[in-house]
């Protein structure tokens, strides 16, 4: 019923961000986003000042991996971007770089906005100490930290603002200009349906000016159908290649690292399916599994089919567990399912399938299978003996 | 006895009049459940046709309720209209309200869970299959023929782990299951349904099941500790989750949890509650409670 290990939500990169929250009036620093040498020496030649030249990755710690260099001509920006661009910072290759205008920090602050699971509300966070990482403030200065809540009912207005920025203890040549970024920061947060709007650092500039300087946004996919222009934001380059054939077909679907492929229906069913074959793979010398994939509740001949097409063309693949547990779909459709689905595959099908079926019609469903006797679908009665079988022609 | 759905209850489903409401409300039918009517507001004043039933089509859920009697409603509307239909259904002051609708932005789900705060309405789910109490009542798509009445208490925030266990101890028999979602936001948590079980002479034994993500399963942990006297048997989904897809760093510091399953385990068996490493080995801990 759940996203499963899909996630749901879509991290920005620090560009989009920025473009966001500018779009939503909050003050940043004149910038651009290069994916070239070129287009970075260019934007600096723009801004005609001093630059900041950032790797754009959806990872935190590249300053101290080298993705974050100062400028202070166009020419050194173009080799700083030259520098950076290709940079792999803990697995996440550089494909674009930011060039902002670099900035004199006099102060650093923290602001977010984010959904508050455990309490079901939304929940405002700020600290005047700011330049840190949050979660090391959190840890050692928790006093230092304001985290007011949100009523959804409500939102935040100047009266909330107040409350919060005042809260967190902002000085007082910085409130009003806090509270007014705090209101913006609300509207970026509510209209763009983010379950996450940071800033970090906010910052004081030498002459009293504040900024967002970084930005974190996550946005929620579910929102998607009043928000076209979203869209646009999906780092479709990023995704694994398996991945992005399966979202072509509408699959639920997650590669690992293993070598058990996966199939079944639920995301919970399939989640406990993985750690099944997992347990059952110990004993195999740690065999794993290969991907997480739900094909949901109705699935039909063309689903498995697709699904199982995605899995059979994984080299890392050596057997597949189909695991389904016929609730709402009768098992006898499920059979018939694969049957049709190794039909349609034909001589593509190569790899040995592991299926257990149980639940409604389990019975005509074991019959079916058995009565086509394909010579690569073996059939077995438990989770657990199906996942130890498919563990074990894996090893 | 069972907790929230009994054999009096009046249901009535918002979206009946669309293909997966007329799907389920003709298997809630036929599971024995009194469906007394849809809504719909420009289908008003017709009736669909069901096997052995004609339900009646209401303008709105206060119409519903006031010509039936109706207490609980089910949700099966598109996500885009989800927000409205729940919200709509709180301010009729109905009893449930059960969202089986999947894909409900996060914003909305949040504003019609504290829309109901001081209201008389328990939201169940978003994103969820319902509850059934067997042999009584059936609201939302769990099927009604894996199992009969009996002593377990089920609540899942899974689906079809819901099904899988009613399977593994369908000759023992449930008192009520109880699919939460796994969405973000719920109305009716873990806690709820534990409390309500403890409370419920029928129920002598409660399966909990959970899975990755935020800290539901931690704080049913300690409410188990402190509250629960009848034995629970838990199971966790997600061991092999791959680190970074459950939670934000922001997130993870509201909570204070890191919404692992190796996590929930812990917190889970600190709390007296055996956990079985696979849903059959959960189901055997619960024979050897229950017996049979």
């Amino acid at each position: 019923m759940t996203g499963g290990l899909r996630s749901l939500l879509v991290d920005l990169f620090e560009y989009q961000a920025r473009d966001l929250l500018a779009s939503h009036g909050v003050p940043v620093l004149p910038g651009g986003v290069a994916e070239t040498p070129e287009q970075a020496e260019a934007i600096a030649r723009e801004i005609a000042a001093p630059v900041v030249v950032k790797a754009q990755v959806k990872v935190g710690g590249r300053g101290k991996a080298g993705g974050v260099k100062l400028a202070d001509d166009p020419e050194t920006a173009r080799a700083r971007a030259q520098d950076i661009l290709g940079l792999d910072i803990k697995g996440h290759i550089t494909h674009r770089v930011m060039v902002a205008q670099a900035s004199d920090i006099a102060e650093e602050y923290y602001f977010s906005y984010l959904l508050d699971r455990s309490n079901r509300t939304f929940l405002a966070m700020a600290s005047v100490e700011g330049g840190m990482e949050i979660e090391e403030i959190a840890v050692t200065k928790p006093e230092a930290l304001a985290r007011i809540p949100i009523d959804a009912t409500v939102g935040v207005d100047t009266q909330k603002a107040t409350e919060i920025v005042d809260a967190a203890g902002f000085p007082a040549e910085v409130r009003d200009q806090v509270i007014a970024i705090a209101v913006q920061l609300w509207d970026v947060f509510a209209k763009e349906d983010a379950t996450l709007v940071e800033v970090n650092p906010l910052a004081k500039a030498p002459d009293g000016t504040v900024l967002a300087l970084d930005a974190k946004v996550t946005l929620d996919e579910n929102a998607g159908f009043r928000h076209g222009e979203h869209d646009a934001l999906e780092d479709a380059g990023a995704a694994d290649p398996l991945e992005a054939a399966a979202k072509e077909k509408d699959l639920n679907y997650v590669k690992l690292e293993g070598s058990v492929g996966i199939i079944g229906n639920g995301a919970g069913l399939v989640m406990s399916t993985l750690d099944v074959v997992a347990y059952a793979g110990e004993e195999f010398g740690g065999v794993r599994p290969a991907n997480f994939l739900d094909i949901g509740g109705g699935a039909s001949a063309q689903v498995m089919a697709d699904g199982l097409g995605i899995i059979l063309s994984d080299p890392a693949v050596k057997s597949v567990f189909v695991n389904v547990f016929g609730g709402i779909t009768a098992c006898d459709e499920v059979a018939n399912g694969i049957v049709h689905a190794l039909g349609i595959l034909g001589d593509e099908a190569t790899k040995p399938l592991v299926v257990r079926l149980d639940g409604n019609n389990v019975e005509e469903g074991r019959r079916i299978l058995a009565e086509a006797a394909h010579p690569l679908v073996t059939v077995v009665d438990t989770m657990d003996g199906a996942a130890r079988r498919a563990a074990e022609l894996a090893a | 006895m069972s907790i929230f759905l009994t054999e009096n209850s009046k249901v009535i489903v918002q979206g009946m009049t669309g293909s997966e409401g007329r799907k389920h409300t003709q298997r809630m039918l036929a599971s024995g459940t009194a469906v007394v009517g849809g809504v719909n507001p420009s289908k008003a004043g017709q009736s669909v046709e069901f096997d052995g039933a004609s339900v009646p089509v209401f303008g709105s859920v206060a119409d519903a309720m006031k010509e039936t009697g109706a207490d609980v409603s089910v949700v099966f509307v598109p996500p885009k209209f989800a927000k409205g239909a729940v919200l709509e259904a709180v301010d009729a002051r109905i009893g449930m309200c059960v969202v089986i609708t999947e894909g409900i932005p996060v914003h909305d789900s949040t504003y019609f869970w504290a829309h109901a705060q001081g209201g008389s309405t328990r939201i169940i789910g978003p994103n969820c299959p319902g509850l059934i109490s067997p042999g009584r009542s059936n609201a939302g798509i769990i099927p009604a023929n894996i199992t009969q009445a009996g002593k377990i208490g089920l609540v899942s925030k899974s689906g079809t782990l819901t099904y899988q266990m009613m399977y593994e101890l369908r000759d023992i028999g449930f008192s009520t299951a109880v699919g939460i979602g796994g969405d973000p936001v719920i109305g009716t948590t873990h806690i709820d349904c534990l409390q309500a079980f403890q409370d419920d002479p029928e129920t002598e034994a409660i399966v909990m099941i959970g899975e990755i993500g935020g800290d539901a399963e931690e704080r049913a942990a300690d409410f188990i500790k402190a509250n629960v006297t009848k034995p629970v048997v838990g199971y966790v989904a997600g061991f092999t989750a791959p680190e970074g897809k459950t939670m934000g760093h922001a997130g993870a510091i509201v909570s204070g949890s890191a919404g692992t399953a190796a996590a929930k385990q812990e917190a889970l068996e600190a709390a007296g509650v055996k956990v079985g490493k696979t849903p059959s080995e959960a189901a055997r801990l619960m024979r050897e409670i229950v017996g049979g």
